[in-house]
């Protein structure tokens, strides 16, 4: 009994895999992800203020795609092809981009705290979106009517992101701090000049911003699919293109260089990417916060570090989570509709504290 | 591989910290830049590095001026062992020496066996290779230092920089790691902060003083007692090493009394 027990404990241990998954595994994984945001994508379409039976989904999905087959009652083919689709898709598209959207900021300020709101670019693309209806009736109203509200919101998250990157570099370089700090400055400004603006609206404009200021995907339409899909596909080939020379960046920007990383070159391209997706994403459904920090963390803690692993797995997992917050959000105070920023804060918040505090104990392995 | 600065001069915020410089390191040659802190070493060496373009003079790889080569080549030809390096979060051993493998690699070009064949063997030359699979944060100070002395090797360029490679090191690794740089073979410029070390591993040694040069050529010809005294402001004596009984360069500070020391002389 104690022979066996001396020798179990002096066996060597089984060599241990630095990540929980990695390798092979990592197709499984995304195999997984792929399998769960298709199941998360039906459940979303088939539930809702009125449940559908997936049989019926199913018959007005293949009667649009194929142009045949029964076509079912108006209503519900308006309400599921109409609706509920573009809502789910856009859902995951938010989702996606913002995670993405995390990865290469993370990457761009070396920071794992950092995240897409941290530069600033969803406060300002806030009150681009409030400033429509406040500018309606001034000289200023033709662009404005121009633009529209998304139009609006991008431009002027651009615009933030364009100044936040000007005051930020000192000799051609960006500098780490300046960029957060200028980021949250830039922030806070954008905040004080939107809720100024929400103070002249009437309440019926007022009722309609709220709910965008706090990130909704409702009312989303075919129509605000096409951009973000191209932006979230092309920001992720070209981040994808540069995964290698973003783990060499990890270990900061001298060591980058000397591997031979063009990193000026690959940093404005970060800035471009991240400050892109996010501008997308917040112009088309609002202020969804901490996705962007949470999704890539988590995948961190399973995945690693390395991005070529870190960026797909990143991009489904971000679509899978918002996707199944916006069916939270639906059905936790049926008939009514909570905004999915409250959700993606909820968890947030607490999550970064807790991130925080297990970094300043120092005792990380794989954050 | 030949390393060439030529009249290398640079400037930190408009600041001159480097003025002048000429230097050499010839093929498999071993150069230690030594001086006081503030003296500009690690400065110069980041114009080698590709980290801080020079205000003026010319770097140049076997007569290549490094500066007009691309990213990629210029890391092909030279590899760095930094002084501030990050600890990587969330990538094993294997994972950073194979970062090394960038200017070899096409983008989207996956790692093939030679690449892994040659993170292998330069974890082994470092002596680390029994820890490929764990993670960085999980290793000593010393072991981290030569994990990224690995990740230089897997660039394969002949030409190693170094920026005080030894700090933060305990004795019995920073003798360890000057043993394992000068048995590599390649042509080395570190910045080293020892004068002793410097004597006993460079083959030439090139002293700086307010970002010029204030001495070059052998160790033991260079680091005379009364030439260390002028630019360190020590007191120093060369004598055989009590162990090794080659020529070892012992240093006091001015304030200390004199007790029954030997007399001061030049050796070599």
């Amino acid at each position: 009994m104690t022979d066996t027990l001396t020798r179990v404990q002096v066996r060597p241990a089984p060599p241990r895999r630095p990540h929980p998954v990695s390798g092979p595994a990592t197709g499984l994984l995304l195999a997984a992800l792929v399998a769960g945001l298709v199941a998360a994508l039906v459940v979303g379409i088939s539930f809702g203020s009125v449940n559908l039976p997936l049989g019926q989904v199913w018959g007005v999905v293949r009667a649009h795609l194929t142009g045949r087959g029964a076509q079912a009652d108006p209503l519900l083919s308006q309400v599921v092809w109409d609706i509920r689709i573009p809502r789910a898709l856009l859902a995951a598209l938010a989702g996606a981009g913002l995670s993405v959207a995390g990865v290469a900021l993370q990457a761009l300020v070396r920071n794992p705290l950092a995240d897409p709101y941290v530069l600033g670019v969803s406060s300002a693309a806030s009150l681009g979106a409030v400033l429509v209806p406040a500018l309606g009736g001034t000289a200023l109203a033709g662009l404005t009517g121009a633009l529209g509200v998304t139009g609006a919101a991008f431009a002027a998250a651009m615009l933030s992101a364009l100044l936040v990157y000007v005051l930020a570099q000192r000799s051609g370089r960006l500098l780490d701090s300046w960029l957060v700090l200028t980021g949250v400055a830039i922030g806070y400004l954008c905040t004080a000049a939107t809720t100024f603006v929400q103070l002249q609206l009437n309440p019926t404009e007022l009722q309609g911003m709220m709910f965008w200021l706090m990130g909704s995907v409702a009312g989303a339409s075919w129509n605000d699919l096409g951009v973000p899909a191209l932006l979230v596909v092309s920001c992720l080939a070209w981040l994808w293109l540069q995964a290698r020379s973003l783990n060499a960046l990890l270990a900061g920007e001298e060591a980058a260089i000397a591997i031979g990383v063009p990193v000026a070159t690959l940093r404005i391209g970060l800035l471009v990417a991240g400050s892109l997706l996010t501008a997308t994403v917040v112009s088309v459904v609002g202020g969804i916060g901490f996705i962007g920090l949470m999704v890539p963390h988590m995948v961190r803690f399973v995945v690693g570090a390395d991005h070529r692993r870190v960026l797909p797995v990143s991009l489904l997992a971000g679509a899978l989570f918002l996707v199944l917050v916006d069916l939270a959000a639906r059905i936790a105070d049926r008939p009514d509709e909570l905004p999915v920023g409250i959700f993606t804060t909820g968890l947030g918040v607490p999550f970064f504290l807790w991130l925080l505090r297990r970094r300043a104990r120092g005792g990380s392995d794989a954050a | 591989m030949r390393l060439d600065l030529t009249g290398v001069s640079a400037h930190i915020d408009a600041r001159p910290i480097v003025d002048g410089v000429d230097l050499t390191a010839g093929p498999g040659e071993f150069v230690a830049l030594v001086g006081p802190n503030g003296s500009g070493k690690s400065t110069l060496l980041r114009t080698v590095y590709r980290s801080l373009r020079p205000s003026g003079g010319v770097v140049r790889l076997d007569g290549q001026d490094l500066w007009r080569m691309r990213p990629r080549q210029a890391a092909r030809h030279r590899a760095v062992l930094p002084q501030h390096s990050q600890v990587t979060e969330g990538l094993s051993v294997a994972e950073v020496v194979a970062t090394g493998r960038h200017s070899r690699k096409r983008p989207l070009e996956r790692d093939n066996d030679t690449d892994r064949a040659v993170v292998l063997t330069a974890l082994r030359r470092v002596g680390m290779e029994g820890t490929a699979d764990r993670l960085m944060t999980a290793l000593s100070g010393g072991e981290r230092q030569r994990v990224l002395l690995a990740r230089a090797l897997a660039q394969e360029a002949p030409l190693l920089v170094l920026d005080e490679p030894t700090n933060h090191l305990d004795v019995g690794s920073q003798l360890l790691l000057l043993d394992l740089i000068r048995s590599l073979g390649l042509t080395l410029l570190a910045a080293l902060h020892d004068l002793d070390q410097a004597a006993a591993y460079a083959d030439r040694v090139v002293v700086l003083r307010d970002g010029r040069v204030a001495g070059h050529g052998p160790p033991l010809e260079v680091l005379t007692p009364s030439f260390i005294e002028e630019v360190f402001g020590v007191r120093a004596h060369v004598g055989p090493h009590p162990i090794t009984g080659r020529p070892h360069i012992a240093v006091a500070s001015p304030a200390v009394d004199v007790r029954g020391a030997p007399d001061v002389r030049t050796v070599g």
